[in-house]
């Protein structure tokens, strides 16, 4: 498959992850949109990584092009995990204050 | 190397003395006892040969400009831990946590002055984030406490999507993720795939400009360091802050011309839109945190002229920048949390009451103005001769424009001195020891040094 479709396909995703973050209200959903988009990162460099490998393989049969894209992917995968834990628990403690996950709560602070 | 190490060690040591050690201050004084062995570890990497060698196949280098940034950064986490380390112990019941996530950041901090692979950029931007997500949420029960948090913590993670995306475009263009910009290295073919490589670079322009506060991408900076505990704005908009620079310039003073034609235009803009969101709002400002919270990005658009000039002198500048910047705001921030009332009259008449904290709190904010023979003047007199220097007349206009602001600038740093000296009022503040006062006579004398002679500092960096 031409590697176009595979871009289109994570910037669409990129996209509604962004739209998502931008316009919902639940924290829980943004917080959900937040991991489309690091996920449509993951697929486009999955996507890359075969292609420059594939363009690699074709001067030299043992070259290893394109492995530290999906490295990289394992970081993101072991960031975003961190990162979940740290944002669930705030969302908790927030929770248990105001008995609410509404971003709208956010406004308060703005005097 | 060892910074890295070292702190990442201390972090899990003051994880366990926690659960060994119930005094409080003893933990502060672990805690002063490892950013010491920290600021020795970076010194001896620095200057002597006696460093961890390990093979990072080239993920990592470790040249002059950012050992010498990490000893500024140590240091001054260090004056802080002694000037403010009381206060960090009464926040909450944990309070060994909170240097473990302090020297946790550091490690992040550490990493984004060495990166070499965008990698290595992404993995520092996050182990100097996560920490501070925590850290600003730390007053749990206070409701502004887990709002910051939480506006900080959607913030950070939104524009590190942002930048993920900006490195997968540029991995897809050049086939690696070096940090210069090499197609001989992919593959010895020289791809040819037009937007990819602006696009995503934009998209890393963008998410850094989040994480130094530049506008118009500020919205969340005067909330979170609002809400978040005094302590700890005051470490995040001081050494956080000039990591984030280093980091933003070590990637562009390389890349910017990848942008394409429209970086001309677009630093300029966002400098300009920087200093008048944060000059501006700021005369507005009732409460002095507040304010101080604007008057940091208001010094983020004046750090930005490192990333315009882009040459030697931007480098010396931004070093001399982070030094001057984080030492006064530090010492501004630490009487600030003494303070029982944050507002512009909770300052009536300190002088009075407090003669030594007025007057070291006005060399702070005659530093922050720019004032000469504070080490604030040359910072910004460093800063607009490297943009003078490479764009010759063309970047005057800049240039006028930027002084222009300063002069705004007095204008609200000399609202808090006029409060402090000429109004009638009692300035109520906790109880201030001894130690505390002559530790800000320190800070206030070190800023008068580098104010007569900016080499004193700069001579390290050449040493």
């Amino acid at each position: 498959m031409p590697i176009q479709y595979y871009i289109i396909l994570s910037l669409a995703l990129f996209c509604i992850g962004i739209v998502g973050v931008l316009v919902r209200r639940n924290v829980i959903i943004v917080f959900m949109c937040i991991e489309l988009m690091l996920n449509a990162v993951n697929l486009l460099l999955v996507a890359f990584s075969k292609m420059h490998h594939a363009i690699a393989v074709v001067n030299d049969k043992a070259s290893a092009a394109g492995t530290d894209a999906q490295l990289f992917v394992f970081f993101i995968m072991v960031v975003a995990a961190a990162e979940v834990s740290v944002g669930l628990a705030i969302i908790v403690m927030m929770y248990r204050n105001t008995h609410s996950v509404d971003v709208n709560f956010l406004n308060r602070l703005k005097n | 190397m060892n910074a890295i190490i070292i702190s990442a060690l201390l972090g899990v040591v003051m994880m366990f003395s926690s659960i060994l050690i119930q005094n409080r201050y003893a933990i502060r004084n672990i805690a002063v006892v490892g950013l010491l062995i920290l600021l020795l570890g970076n010194l001896l990497n620095t200057y002597t040969v006696y460093s961890f060698d390990i093979d990072t196949h080239n993920m990592l280098r470790f040249d002059k400009f950012g050992l010498f940034f990490n000893s500024i950064a140590i240091a001054a986490t260090l004056l802080y831990v002694i000037l403010s380390g009381s206060d960090i112990v009464k926040v909450g019941n944990y309070p060994a946590e909170y240097f473990a996530l302090i020297f946790f950041s550091l490690c992040g901090i550490t990493i984004l002055s060495s990166y070499n692979t965008l990698l290595m950029l992404f993995l520092g931007v996050e182990i100097m984030s996560i920490p501070l997500y925590i850290l600003t949420g730390s007053d749990k029960k206070n409701l502004k406490s887990n709002e910051a948090s939480l506006k900080y913590f959607l913030m950070g993670a939104f524009s590190t999507g942002i930048m993920l995306m900006g490195i997968a475009l540029l991995y897809g263009a050049s086939g690696n993720f070096n940090l210069e910009y090499n197609h001989a290295a992919s593959n010895g073919n020289a791809y040819n795939y037009g937007i990819l490589a602006p696009l995503g670079l934009l998209m890393i322009f963008i998410s850094m400009a989040f994480k130094v506060s530049a506008a118009p991408f500020h919205f969340w900076t005067p909330d979170v360091y609002d809400g978040a505990p005094s302590v700890f704005t005051s470490f995040m908009a001081t050494i956080v802050k000039a990591a984030g620079f280093i980091a933003f310039i070590k990637l562009f003073g390389i890349r910017i011309a990848d942008l394409g034609p429209s970086s001309i235009i677009i630093l300029p803009a966002i400098i300009i839109a920087t200093l008048l969101v944060g000059n501006i709002t700021a005369v507005f400002q009732q409460s002095v945190k507040r304010m101080l919270a604007y008057s940091s990005i208001a010094q983020a658009g004046f750090m930005l002229f490192a990333l315009y000039g882009n040459n030697d002198l931007s480098a010396e500048g931004i070093l001399l920048y982070a030094t001057a910047y984080s030492i006064a705001t530090i010492g501004i921030f630490a009487i600030l949390i003494k303070m029982k009332d944050y507002t512009f009259d909770g300052y009536n008449g300190l002088a009075k009451k407090q003669p030594i904290l007025a007057a070291t709190n006005t060399v702070f904010l005659l530093s922050l103005a720019g004032i000469p023979l504070t080490a604030g003047f040359f910072a910004k007199y460093y800063m607009l001769a490297s943009a003078l220097k490479t764009y010759g007349h063309g970047a005057l206009w800049l240039v006028i424009v930027a002084v222009l602001f300063a002069a705004v600038s007095v204008y609200y740093y000399f609202r808090v001195i006029q409060a402090m000296y000429f109004k009638e009022g009692e300035a109520e503040t906790s109880e201030i020891s001894s130690n505390f006062k002559a530790i800000l006579v320190v800070l206030a004398a070190l800023i008068i040094l580098i104010g007569i002679n900016p080499s004193l500092l700069l001579t390290w960096f050449y040493f």
